[in-house]
């Protein structure tokens, strides 16, 4: 593809490719200081009885900023280790905090076993890693020995962050994620509310939780499905394994032994629910005194979001401030945020750490509990999806205060449905599936709706009418349901969004497990549905399924059948209409560019006007003459000059022969003489007015420069029409018949132009000129391609074109032909003027050397050229 | 031959011969008669108009229905016409419309450059914007035509092979009325036309600038290939929401159960930027060119 004279289209495609690099440059280019962490063994004591000596693998990170700065105790998840937490200690560290991340004991290189966050063991391994804190010179301190310090974590490492700040009044902020307030409670949950002794057994969870910490080669990176298939390969144990370490790996012997009694009977015991909740947060309710940012997964079948229920209410009872943040995922998969909510986190320890220097544990006191920002409780939400990406966005809906799972604003849903019969099948299989843990994000479609399927005969349902307007439920539901039969009955209840379409959506994939005693009269049980966050369209229903089974959960070998019914048909639904998601209206430069665009196309069209400036006025004294060339002068893009001072000019009547041989610039004035081109300087003018592209005049101007131009899919006399008419004139004044005389070419007029000879094209270019009868007619080599006979008539036309007041300028090289046709000639060689004049007056003026008076010598005599 | 009647008195102060008004050069009607009754230009609709034909063919010829549990948008085109119709414009409108455009609007001053009649259209004289400005409607009204024919032969072909039935959401495999879906189409089509302005906008400015008709039709496309690849390169981030192709599919964003058209809005303000700039810089190009052609 070439661009003609195409400097400025060149500019611009490099211009785009230089903002292209540039961009690509600056989303690419590396930023910030690298942070390098120091590897370190720190040794600590830990033990009931202060006793046992534990090598901690950790690595601090100094903060990028240098100087003093407050320090973050990064904590990983169970079965991760200090390399799962590397990449956040780095960001925190270039935002100007001392990182120590390590590996809990029984995890990663750090020796000793795993205790649950137990007070005895982790917590005061933590309490010592505060010391070691405040011994660097790089820690911020409030006092000797009490460091600037917050904890965060996700998981295990959430629980020892509410562990330690409880135990510890030297933290000063923490900001746990998607983990525990009572772990007797996740793994044994109630929906009636009647404890773990009656919960029912989260036996798969359990299950991948003592597994993954019950093996000392668990991979680095938590509890998902990578980590699971990491378990069951043969991995690498090269050192031989006593029973009891293959049963209980790095797990202390007390907990794998209480682990094991529980999954084999699928019932807690006391003494279980006593160690367990000797690692919850619920057994120290006064602990936790200190501003704590709470971050909970929607998609958590694990640590539902009940939990971080629990400990907002319990730390906001202190009067410490509590900020709580529902984000989409959690351990069963969805979205975990990291992005947002390493901004949440870094940003919530700026609050308490960097800042406010007398907000420290002993001055909480002043805190004003929950709901002390604009944001105190976020929900993420489905965003839809980007018009771009087409990848699902989520939007963050805030709210001043948290209400708590049972909402601000309460409605009620009528359920309908007869009392149905379920059947718990033997040995609990198949079973109903919710949710699968460790591979909770397998189950999930494209769309990230839950997958549910309820096994028929083993579940009842109970719907609502289409919803008249859309039902914003932020927070648990709770349904009445009678269970009819006899013995205890293990069931599961879920909140389905049916939309009518084959597919019901169970939100979060979340069920609410319940254990109850059936009786022939009906056992009312009140079923605290899961905490979700959702929008049920208008026209969709609400679905209350009760089963007899799920996959995740330990029921009964035992086969029954129970009869459920609805105890009241009244589902209440919470809602807090105060979260408000930001609203986004158009980015800004979706009406700026416009505009913009606007704007600089005006500038761009506006700075180079059709007409130039010099652009001399009309000369009316020159009305009549039909050409006058005055200084004309054109150059190559080269330099070279085509045209070269060239001034000459034509009386009406004249029929002017302009001569010259190639390259003399015959053509190029002619071009500049129909506005095709500019000239550089100098100013033609055509009765009176100056030629400048598209100028009026130039319709009494008919021409025939360097070969036709046609439409070669259209006949020859179509060609002509349609020139006419887009000349805008009217059909009479085209004298399009005499003009198709003058082309005689007969039949041949109706085929189409690309079957046309060279000579054909060449008299229809000459008609199409004659159109209109212009008064000035110029002519670039018009006899070639005519045989004699046409030639011959092609100067009898020309003569009388010219007899009647019309002015002719033909170019040729026959010139002999000029010589007969013409009555005036200007001869031109390499751009410039030679002579001009009549041709008699040339042709008898002119013989130096005594040769015959014929033009083709005068010729070659003027340009320098003798033969 | 004989030689021409008397001379008409040709002269008045003003230089216009008799009869010329600058603002009556070139009438729309004629450029499209001059443009129609090209070939490229037939073969271009013939084909639009076939394709639709040509699917509602190849769709008997599948292993038939597939129980209809898959709901991507090709499994659904044969649920009836108005999916086919959208089948039809989501797999043509990414290549096949663009060349259509990019034919309609690259070729049209480029042709006449290739063919010298454009010297003897300025000659005539065709004021050079007046003549820029009839090119550019009747190429863009060519275009119009080409990414309207499409859908709307689609529709009636899948009506007439699959019914009159309500729309399928792909993914969701929700249903939706079709006199719902009816207006939102009109607004699809308009949304593609605008969507294809960019490359309409490019195929003129290189049109202007050589002589070459497959160069113009040929860079315009390029355009959009480049712009295609660049838009898969994740590592642009939001750069990539303004470049020319991005928002290319937003049209499905209107069919959808929640019509969600920032993504439309955002597209027709990339494309509107786009276009009126490079058209600005044809005008700029075209006005104090020396046509040498």
């Amino acid at each position: 593809m070439t661009f003609p004279g195409g400097r400025r289209a060149l500019t611009a495609v490099v211009a785009l490719v230089l903002v292209v690099v540039g961009g690509l440059a600056w989303a690419l280019w590396p930023s910030g200081h690298p942070v390098r962490g120091q590897d370190t063994a720190i040794t600590v004591v830990d033990g009931p009885a202060d006793d046992q000596h534990v090598t901690l693998d950790a690595t601090f990170f100094p903060p990028a900023s240098g100087g003093k700065a407050p320090a973050v105790l990064l904590a990983h998840g169970f079965g991760g280790s200090k390399q799962s937490v590397r990449d956040l200690a780095v960001r925190l560290s270039q935002r100007g905090y001392a990182v120590l991340t390590w590996s809990a004991r029984g995890f990663g290189r750090s020796t000793g076993e795993i205790a649950l966050n137990s007070p005895d063991y982790e917590v005061k391994d933590v309490r010592q890693l505060v010391d070691w804190l405040a011994k660097r010179p790089e820690v911020r301190l409030d006092r000797a020995g009490d460091p600037r310090v917050g904890i965060a974590g996700g998981s295990y490492g959430g629980a020892i962050a509410l562990m330690t700040a409880a135990y510890d009044s030297r933290i000063d902020a923490i900001a746990p994620e998607i983990t525990w307030n009572d772990l007797a409670d996740a793994l044994f949950p109630d929906a009636g509310g009647n404890g773990p002794m009656n919960g029912v057994f989260k036996k798969m969870w359990a299950g991948i939780f003592f597994s993954s910490g019950g093996s000392d080669l668990a991979p680095d990176g938590g509890l998902d499905a990578a980590s699971l298939a990491g378990l069951s390969g043969p991995s690498g144990a090269a050192k031989a394994l006593t029973p009891q370490q293959v049963q209980c790996g790095r797990f202390l012997p007390a907990i794998c032994e209480m682990y094991q009694t529980v999954a084999s009977t699928g019932r807690a015991t006391p003494e279980a629910i006593s160690l367990l909740r000797r690692s919850s947060p619920s057994s120290v309710p006064d602990g936790i005194r200190i501003p704590t940012l709470l971050i909970q997964g929607q998609r958590d079948s694990l640590f539902p979001l009940g939990q971080a229920d629990a400990n907002a209410r319990q730390i906001a009872a202190t009067g410490a401030p509590v900020e709580i943040a529902w984000i989409n995922g959690g351990h069963d998969g969805g979205d975990s945020e990291p992005d947002w909510v390493f901004d949440r986190t870094a940003g919530w320890f700026d609050r308490w750490l960097k800042n406010s220097p007398g907000t420290t544990a002993d001055a909480n006191g002043a805190g004003t509990g929950t709901g002390t920002g604009s944001d105190a409780f976020t929900v993420s939400r489905d965003g839809g999806r980007d018009p771009g990406t087409r990848q699902t966005v989520l939007v963050h809906a805030a709210a001043g205060g948290y209400p708590g799972l049972s909402g601000t604003d309460k409605t009620t849903v009528t359920l309908s449905g007869p009392e149905q019969q379920v059947a718990n099948p033997p040995g609990g299989s198949p079973a109903s599936i919710s949710s699968v843990p460790g591979f909770g994000g397998l189950l999930r479609s494209s769309g990230g709706l839950g997958v549910s399927i309820d096994v028929p005969g083993q579940a009842a349902a109970f719907e609502s009418a289409p919803l008249a307007a859309p039902a914003h439920v932020t927070g648990s539901p709770t349904v009445q349901v009678k269970v009819y039969g006899t013995g205890e009955a293990t069931l599961f209840a879920k909140l389905y969004d049916s939309s009518g379409g084959p597919v019901a959506v169970l939100p979060s994939s979340l069920v609410a497990p319940f254990r109850v005693t059936a009786t022939e009269a009906g056992t009312p049980v009140t079923v605290t549905l899961p905490a979700i966050d959702r929008t049920f369209d208008a026209g969709h229903r609400m679905r209350v399924v009760i089963s007899t089974t799920d996959l995740g959960f330990s029921t009964p070998a035992a086969p029954a059948v129970y009869r459920i019914g609805l105890a009241s048909p009244e589902l209440t639904v919470p809602a807090d209409p105060a979260l408000i998601t930001p609203s986004t209206g158009p980015a800004w430069w979706t009406w700026a560019l416009p505009l913009a665009a606007i704007v600089a196309a005006a500038a761009i069209v506006l700075t180079r006007r059709a007409r130039p400036a010099r652009s001399a006025g009309d000369r009316p004294d020159l009305a009549d003459v039909p050409l006058v060339i005055t200084g004309l002068g054109k150059r190559y893009s080269n330099g070279e000059k085509a045209v070269d001072d060239l001034s000459f000019r034509v009386d009406k009547g004249q029929v002017l022969g302009l001569l010259g041989p190639n390259g003399a610039g015959k053509t190029t004035t002619m071009r500049m003489l129909m506005g095709l081109i500019l000239p550089d300087e100098g100013e033609i003018r055509i009765f009176g007015h100056p030629v400048v592209p598209g100028a009026p005049v130039l319709s009494r101007l008919g021409s025939f420069v360097e070969g036709p131009g046609f439409l070669p899919h259209l006949s020859g006399r179509a060609n002509l029409e349609l020139y006419w008419q887009a000349t805008g004139r009217p059909a009479e004044d085209s004298h399009l018949e005499e003009a198709l005389e003058i082309a005689g070419l007969g039949a041949a007029l109706e085929r189409a132009v690309r079957t046309y000879s060279q000579g054909m094209r060449q008299r229809l270019a000459i008609a199409q000129a004659m159109l209109g009868l212009p008064d000035l007619l110029v002519l670039d080599e018009p006899t070639n391609g005519l045989d004699p006979p046409q030639i011959a008539e092609m100067r009898k036309v020309l003569k009388a074109y010219a007899q009647r007041g019309r002015t002719v300028i033909v170019s040729s090289h026959l010139l002999g032909e000029v010589e007969q046709t013409c009555s005036h000639v200007v001869v031109m060689h390499r751009g410039r003027l030679v002579s001009e004049g009549p041709v008699d007056g040339l042709l008898g003026s002119s013989t130096p050397n005594g040769s015959g008076h014929r033009l083709e010598d005068v010729f070659l005599d003027l340009i320098g050229e003798s033969r | 031959m004989s030689a021409p009647a008397s001379p008409a008195a040709g002269e008045n102060t003003l230089g216009y011969a008799p009869g010329y008004t600058p603002g009556r050069t070139l009438p729309l009607r004629v450029e499209i008669v001059r443009q129609f009754r090209r070939r490229r230009t037939m073969a271009m609709f013939a084909l639009l108009l076939a394709l639709p034909w040509v699917l509602v063919v190849a769709f008997q010829f599948g292993p038939g229905s597939n129980g209809g549990n898959s709901l991507r948008l090709s499994d659904l085109a044969t649920a009836g016409g108005l999916n086919f119709a959208a089948f039809a414009l989501s797999v043509s409108a990414s290549f096949l419309l663009v060349v259509a455009v990019a034919l309609f609007c690259g070729d049209t001053v480029a042709s006449e450059a290739n063919w010298s009649s454009l010297r003897y259209l300025l000659a005539a004289p065709i004021p050079r914007d007046r003549l820029l400005r009839q090119k550019l409607i009747v190429a863009l009204g060519y275009s119009a035509a080409a990414v309207t024919v499409l859908p709307l032969m689609a529709l009636l072909a899948g009506t007439l092979a699959f019914g009159w039935n309500d729309i399928r959401v792909p993914g969701t495999g929700e249903i939706i009325a079709a006199s719902d879906v009816l207006p939102k189409f009109a607004l699809v089509i308009g949304y593609a036309l605008v969507s294809q302005l960019v490359v309409a906008a490019m195929a003129f400015l290189l049109s202007v600038s050589t002589d070459s008709p497959l160069g113009a039709v040929g860079g315009a496309v390029g355009l959009v290939i480049v712009s295609s690849i660049l838009q898969a390169v994740e590592a642009l981030g939001s750069f990539r929401e303004f470049l020319p192709t991005f928002w290319n599919t937003a049209w499905l964003d209107a069919l959808s159960p929640q019509p969600d058209y920032s993504g439309m809005i955002k597209g027709v303000s990339v494309s509107v930027t786009y276009s009126v700039i490079l058209i600005a810089f044809a005008f700029r190009r075209f006005r104090r060119k020396d046509v040498v052609s």
